[in-house]
């Protein structure tokens, strides 16, 4: 039984480390930037603002860190979660290591969603309303294909793949087309993920929904697992495959839909932590999912931080998360930890 | 539990249909084995059995209602099924993938219980592999995997277990531990329905056995009965010797004198 006691010791220790490091590394991105600002103070600012005081600091600091940084590191936190957990769950659903929350066409459809609302004048909140809307009909549109064959994951994937081909043609029409001095490098800066122009009041619109979204595929975990062993044995477990299948998917593409909705395609991320967090785990979503998130908020907070320190001018985030992406995932294969 | 099918008819295509009025009945407890050449649609059938496939006519029922319309929670606490082969894609822990069987007993979004873990254990206990349990599901030998698989379904305490072809991949001793494992299964009152290429585990267990042929059962009762020289030879297409020594009762393909054709023989080895 000391063994066992022994598991149980890693498994506390893990767990606190995978709660204080993404608040380590969110207090730590609130505090980096051009305008200097100390942890400490950082700290109170958000106490006093949480508790309704005015903070000792200047307004000026007070602004930089309540109005510009918080929103943004929140941004980062909430996309990353999002993007990792979705991942985590397709690879298991569709038993695939490449499989990643794109994988059924979401960015695609909520980019030309964006490029839409942005050539149609519609301003911010159309431009994340259009988003969300294209992507999910997107994703909507590859169900619809894929329900008329009967080996469905399969399907799904090359029916993804099709719809995530016409969404990106119909970006290109747009973008011929867009008035080049003034819409097409809002659209193309869209495209390449970004959470510079993060506000409170974006998030505040996707919050309620990615609460829940988030809080379904964590009560899912169970069955996740299950559906991961593959449809057969899912089926003989007691699964109705389809419906749970599709229920797994359709909240994960959600969730998907709304973080891109602030953020921009952001790549890789979703492909990558997953991978990390199953390293890290194993693949038993119980785990898996508290754990993709833990990693995720890390991982993009850390990314973004880049993004807006390493020159005067900021570098998209899908830019540098492909650039940190692909070698990371060279070191899975090479070290055959993408356990397949 | 009772398992009815009814003149029931199958093809993958209208062209031809790989089962034709095929019917048999089978109750749980006891034992049936399947005997059938390769592509003559034993797998096809028990793909029917549990609902997989659509049967374009007759009908199979389990217990009077039939597998259509089943939920696929209230199947799964009756039927458990076994593949031939399972290809693991994550590295689950072994009694995960035990306790993943306890799924259709639980709640639509719980976790299972310290007690639904428990009693995984105990099915591995019980199949003799409690070792395994915090071993890698992909790290283990196809025989332990099975046997894995087997454990899952007694989890998840089923009246029947039908499993495809439970034999075929594994070797000469596996192969015969499995037999002995079915007159367990027997003991604990689990029903077990499989298919098999081998008369020989059919006569071992001594169990009710079909034969098909044809898409469609062409004989049925005790293997005794059943398995004799013109219906192996039919069925396989070579000469084959059913022969008792001491108690046992075997069945030997080719012929049993060296010198005769022995190219007949070797049909009987691509399986």
């Amino acid at each position: 039984m000391t063994e066992k006691k022994h598991a149980g010791f890693w498994m506390t220790l893990t767990g606190i480390v995978l709660i204080a490091l993404p608040v380590a590394f969110f207090l730590f991105s609130l505090a980096l930037g051009s305008y200097d600002v100390g942890p400490v103070d950082v700290c109170q600012i958000i106490w006093c603002k949480f508790v309704g005081q005015t903070p000792p600091q200047d307004a000026l600091t007070v602004n930089v860190i309540w109005q510009v940084r918080l929103p943004r590191v929140c941004a980062a936190a909430l996309v990353g979660a999002g993007l990792s957990v979705a991942g985590a769950v397709f690879q298991g659903v569709f038993r695939n290591p490449l499989a990643s929350p794109y994988t059924l066409g979401v960015s695609n459809g909520a980019g030309f969603g964006a490029a839409l609302a942005i050539v149609l004048s519609l301003g911010a909140a159309g431009i994340q309303l259009f988003a969300v809307a294209f992507g999910l009909l997107a994703v909507a549109l590859t169900f619809l294909i894929a329900s008329r064959s009967r080996r469905n994951t399969v399907t799904l994937v090359l029916a993804g793949m099709l719809i995530g081909a016409l969404f990106s043609s119909l970006v290109s029409l747009l973008k011929f087309t867009a008035d080049p001095l003034e819409k097409l490098p809002q659209i193309v800066y869209w495209l390449m993920g970004s959470l510079s122009g993060s506000s409170f009041e974006a998030l505040a619109k996707i919050l309620p929904f990615y609460i829940v979204c988030m809080a379904a595929v964590f009560l899912l975990r169970w069955r996740t697992n299950v559906l991961s062993l593959g449809d057969q044995e899912a089926k003989s477990f007691g699964l109705n495959v389809k419906r749970d299948r599709a229920l797994v998917i359709g909240t994960s593409s959600m969730l998907t839909a709304l973080v891109v909705s602030i953020s921009g395609i952001i790549g890789w991320v979703g492909i990558v932590v997953p991978h990390l967090a199953r390293m890290l785990v194993g693949p038993d979503f119980r785990k898996l999912i508290p754990t993709s998130v833990s990693i995720g908020i890390c991982y993009l907070l850390v990314v973004d931080d880049l993004c807006r320190t390493l020159t005067a001018s900021e570098i998209p985030l899908g830019v540098i998360t492909g650039i940190i992406g692909v070698p990371l995932f060279l070191y899975f294969i090479y070290k055959k930890k993408v356990s397949w | 539990m009772n398992l009815a099918v009814d003149d029931i008819t199958f093809g993958y295509d209208s062209q031809r249909n790989v089962l034709e009025h095929l019917s048999f009945t089978y109750d749980s407890p006891e034992v049936l084995c399947i005997l059938g050449s390769n592509g003559m649609g034993k797998s096809t059938l028990l793909q029917c059995l549990i609902g997989a496939f659509q049967i374009s006519a007759g009908s199979i029922t389990v217990d009077g209602i039939p597998v259509g319309n089943y939920k696929a929670r209230d199947f799964a606490r009756k039927v458990a099924y076994i593949p031939q082969s399972h290809t693991p894609s994550f590295a689950y822990k072994v009694i995960d993938i035990v306790t993943m069987g306890r799924t259709s007993r639980i709640g639509y979004l719980a976790n299972p219980s310290d007690d639904d873990v428990a009693f995984a254990h105990e099915q591995l206990d019980y199949l003799g592999v409690g070792h395994l349990a915090e071993k890698p599901y992909t790290d283990i030998s196809g025989g332990e995997r099975q046997l894995v698989m087997i454990a899952s379904a007694l989890t998840q305490e089923p009246e029947v277990m039908i499993l495809d072809e439970p034999t075929a991949h594994l070797d000469f001793g596996n192969a015969y531990r499995f037999v002995e494992l079915v007159e367990k299964l027997r003991e604990r009152n689990m029903g077990v329905l499989m298919t098999t290429h081998f008369p020989d585990h059919a006569l071992m267990l001594g169990s009710r056995t079909a034969v098909l042929s044809g898409g469609r059962i062409i004989a049925e009762g005790l293997a005794q009965d059943v398995i004799t020289d013109e219906s192996m030879r039919e069925l396989y297409g070579i000469e084959v010797h059913v022969r008792r020594i001491e108690d046992r009762v075997i069945c030997i393909p080719g012929p049993l004198r060296a010198g005769q054709t022995q190219s007949e023989a070797a049909q009987h080895g691509d399986d």
